[in-house]
């Protein structure tokens, strides 16, 4: 069963004289780890509020179709009975963070639900364990880099043990050292938890080596879906706009003039080396 | 011309920013200066326009200290694009907006008139002259800013971060935009930790670390230099991280355009059929 | 500014420091009702002194006396007004009750801004957080407060960067008359507001996907607990109230000027 199943969803934000999102429909597996990408204006920031109710509960407007999380209608349930199934992650790290003190924020949820102060510690600490930032548990948001105060999001959303954590461009403020630890941060989630991940992101050439499913949306609808190695191979995918990683880039204008490395497309650049290496190294 | 000379900067809370930097920029050079955040870049380029004072050592634009200058007096040569045009956006429309600093500056109204139609034009904002700035997308804004940087034709352009939150066509468009103004004799220095852009463009580098400068140079020669890769903690591109794990082929390290590595994969290639 | 010293929170290891603001508050209060309960000059003297053992205790004596010299204007004024007041409504004359009888109504208001500013001085915005949050005030109102103080900065910085992009573009902020110089700051006010309404929309979302109001009941992550420390201070607290109360009612208070 898909945990996530989304029906000719419809969109139109209140006021808005065409819908952000048009006809999508999208199906994710149980721990996944999905990638969507498009071009400014796509309409994935859109969908990322449709996974935990934001659209339409928040936002209002018009919807049409059909959303099922885990198991449950979106539209027939408030966003914070959505929150214990659902992460989600913004872009800004700043505005995310809201209590004077590190541990404070990632019990915020736990503390709306109502958890008893015991099994609240419990899971305040396992997730500042997974994230990596039980040293700085007790400073105050302002006194942290980005990178950890994203890190800090990630916790607290983590802290509600949801099935699926969502990711709106969270790496968009921060440098690729520290945009690369967050992806690693993640990627472990996904295959030691199990947690099913959607990360939206234009940085391909950090991101597509972790995902096994890449939806690119352009213009409000998803335009190609599937296997990353088929869809950034896919010539459409590049005339989008989607920013190609160069390793995959290098391989296909490889292959143009003649010298095919293989059959698998590369998404990274280790990689890229091994396919050259082994095609290039004297026997 | 941009000198700074021993450039020591400590912020009201006493830490040191900037601790003694030596740097010179000359007419038209494309610099991109680079390092991990909390490295002292922004805190360095402030100093360019005034903003920012040293408290020890000189910074001297065009050959006049800037301690000796309002920053509205340097802002006229040296133009600067913050990281978030949100910081700038007042105005009922684009128009006025851009019209804004041309006012500060004191330009006669039809000169004013010309330059906000010659920066519409330039930026792809023409439909949007009377519109209000705030009902803008996030990239239509960012271009707005640039616009009404680029209306007083500042010799030099200071661009802070100019690629984040951009998607890949927009970054592509900035870049040309960026040779552009090259091409016209203008000097530009961004301040940028995304290495792929710079990779494209191959400016100079200059890489910050800790309030020093640790390397100035081709942007080709640092960027794929594996100790500087330990010093500042930057990311090689993508392209050179390939090449990095070719040495055993006898291929070169210090490769980071697209084009460059394809034209010496096929010469290899035709090394070992042979 | 060098009133606002004396109200901002100093972090230093302190039996005061440690103390359960709640209480403190309760005992802030019983000074201000106290003090409100006399205009003889004598008690409230005795109110300003007992104060400075917990000063000193608290290690913070430098920051109250900066609070004390922010006060001082006002602390004047108050007098100035007060002998004016006497000496015109009383046929132009001053005695020397009139003038003991101001330098009451002085000495009041030094007692409030005092025991006001021992209580900011020594207690940290979080420890006050969650005195809110665990007291009966709202939820909303202690995230409020809560929330405003974790992006005091924030806005601070943001509003020295948005001087600054501004200034870039041949802003003169400090150029003109007073009207000139009130509309210089409109480029800067203007993003401010936009720039703390989209910050508000993203808070919004963000407490929103972390199950705000899923429950009338929130539990929390820290708790409160009384000490010692506490129930001495309490204990002072209705003993001063109990005194305070007593002399008003009963005991005939004289006047310096009587002594002489």
């Amino acid at each position: 069963m898909a945990i996530i199943e989304i029906k000719n969803l419809t969109y139109t934000y209140p006021g808005a004289s065409k819908p952000s999102i048009h006809d999508v429909s999208l199906k994710v597996e149980k721990g996944e780890f999905v990638l969507i990408t498009g071009p400014s204006g796509c309409g994935k920031t859109t969908l990322c509020r449709c996974f935990n109710g934001l659209v339409p509960h928040f936002y209002q407007g018009e919807i049409k179709g059909e959303v099922t999380v885990a198991g449950i209608n979106v539209f027939e349930h408030h966003t914070y009975e959505m929150a214990k199934h659902v992460g989600l992650v913004f872009q800004n790290p700043e505005n995310q963070l809201f209590a004077l003190s590190i541990e404070k924020d990632v019990a915020f949820g736990l503390e709306n639900v109502g958890v008893s102060r015991e099994e609240m510690r419990k899971k305040v600490d396992w997730a500042l364990n997974q994230t990596g930032i039980s040293d700085i548990r007790e400073q105050s948001p302002h006194e942290i880099s980005g990178g950890q105060q994203q890190r800090v999001a990630i916790a607290a959303v983590l802290a509600m043990e949801p099935d699926i954590i969502v990711l709106d461009e969270p790496t968009s403020f921060l440098d690729p050292l520290s945009a690369e630890k967050i992806f690693e941060v993640i990627y472990k989630l996904n295959k030691e938890q199990g947690i099913t991940v959607i990360l939206v992101e234009h940085r391909l050439d950090l991101t597509a080596k972790y995902a096994n499913h890449l939806v690119v949306m352009d213009e409000g609808t998803v335009r190609l879906e599937g296997d990353p190695r088929q869809i950034l191979s896919n010539e459409e995918t590049r005339l989008i706009g989607v920013g190609i990683p160069k390793a995959t880039l290098l391989y296909q204008m490889l292959k143009k003039e003649g010298f095919n490395l293989g059959d698998k497309t590369p998404l990274s650049s280790e990689e890229l080396a091994d396919q050259i290496l082994e095609a290039l190294s004297p026997r | 011309m941009i000198e700074a000379e021993n450039v020591h900067f400590s912020y009201p809370s006493k830490v040191e920013a900037l601790k003694g930097i030596s740097l010179t920029i000359k007419d038209g050079e494309f610099v991109a200066i680079m390092g991990q955040n909390g490295a002292g870049k922004s805190t360095f380029v402030k100093h360019f326009n005034g903003l920012l004072k040293p408290s020890v050592g000189t910074v001297k634009v065009d050959g006049v200290e800037t301690t000796k200058s309002s920053v509205a007096a340097l802002a006229r040569n040296v133009g600067f694009v913050f990281q978030n045009p949100d910081h700038q956006l007042f105005s009922e429309t684009v128009e006025d907006e851009i019209a804004f600093a041309l006012k500060n500056f004191g330009f006669e109204q039809h000169v004013i008139e010309e330059r906000v139609t010659w920066a519409l034009n330039l930026l792809s904002l023409s439909q949007y002259r009377k519109t209000s700035p705030f009902l803008l997308s996030g990239g239509e804004r960012k271009r707005v800013a640039l616009a009404s940087v680029l209306a007083w034709d500042p010799k030099t352009l200071i661009l802070d971060e100019p690629t984040i939150g951009q998607d890949h066509e927009q970054k592509e468009k900035l870049q040309q935009f960026i040779m552009q103004m090259q091409a016209q004799g203008k000097t530009v220095v961004t301040v940028t930790h995304d290495v792929e852009f710079v990779a494209e463009c191959n400016p100079r580098v200059v890489l910050m670390k800790e309030g020093r400068i640790v390397a100035d140079g081709e942007g080709k020669e640092i960027l794929t230099d594996p100790a500087m890769l330990e010093l500042s903690s930057i990311v090689l591109p993508q392209i050179a991280q390939v090449f990095t794990r070719l040495s055993s082929l006898g291929l070169p390290k210090d490769i980071i355009d697209l084009y460059e590595a394809k034209t010496l994969l096929l010469k290899a290639k035709e090394k070992t059929s042979r | 500014m060098s009133v606002f010293d004396g109200l901002k929170f100093r972090k230093v290891t302190s039996p005061i420091h440690n103390l359960d603001p709640r209480i403190k508050f309760v005992y802030v209060i019983a000074i201000f009702v106290a003090a409100i309960l006399f205009y003889q000059i004598i008690p409230l003297l005795v109110l300003f002194v007992m104060q400075l053992p917990f000063v000193f205790l608290a290690r913070v004596q430098r920051q109250w006396l900066r609070s004390l010299r922010g006060a001082a204007f006002l602390a004047t004024f108050i007098f100035v007004i007060n002998v004016a007041t006497t000496y015109f409504t009383s046929g132009y004359t001053l005695t020397a009750i009139n003038i003991e009888n101001a330098a009451s109504m002085t000495l009041r208001f030094v007692v409030l801004v005092e025991s006001f500013s021992v209580f900011f001085l020594t207690t940290s915005p979080d420890h006050l957080g969650l005195a809110l949050e665990t007291s009966r005030v709202p939820y909303e109102f202690a995230f409020a407060f809560t929330t405003a103080v974790r992006f005091v900065p924030v806005l601070a910085e943001e509003a020295q960067t948005i001087m600054d992009a501004q200034k870039a573009r041949g802003l003169e902020l400090e150029k003109g008359g007073l009207l000139k110089r009130i509309r210089n700051y409109i480029p800067v006010l203007i993003p401010l507001i936009v720039s703390a309404i989209r910050r508000s929309l993203e808070l919004a979302e963000a407490m929103e996907s972390r199950a705000w109001g899923a429950s009338k009941k929130r539990t929390n992550l820290y708790a409160l607990r009384l000490h010692k420390g506490d129930f001495a201070l309490l204990a002072i607290t209705v003993i001063i109230i109990v005194i305070a109360v007593y002399v008003h009612f009963y005991v005939a208070i004289p006047t310096i000027a009587s002594f002489f």
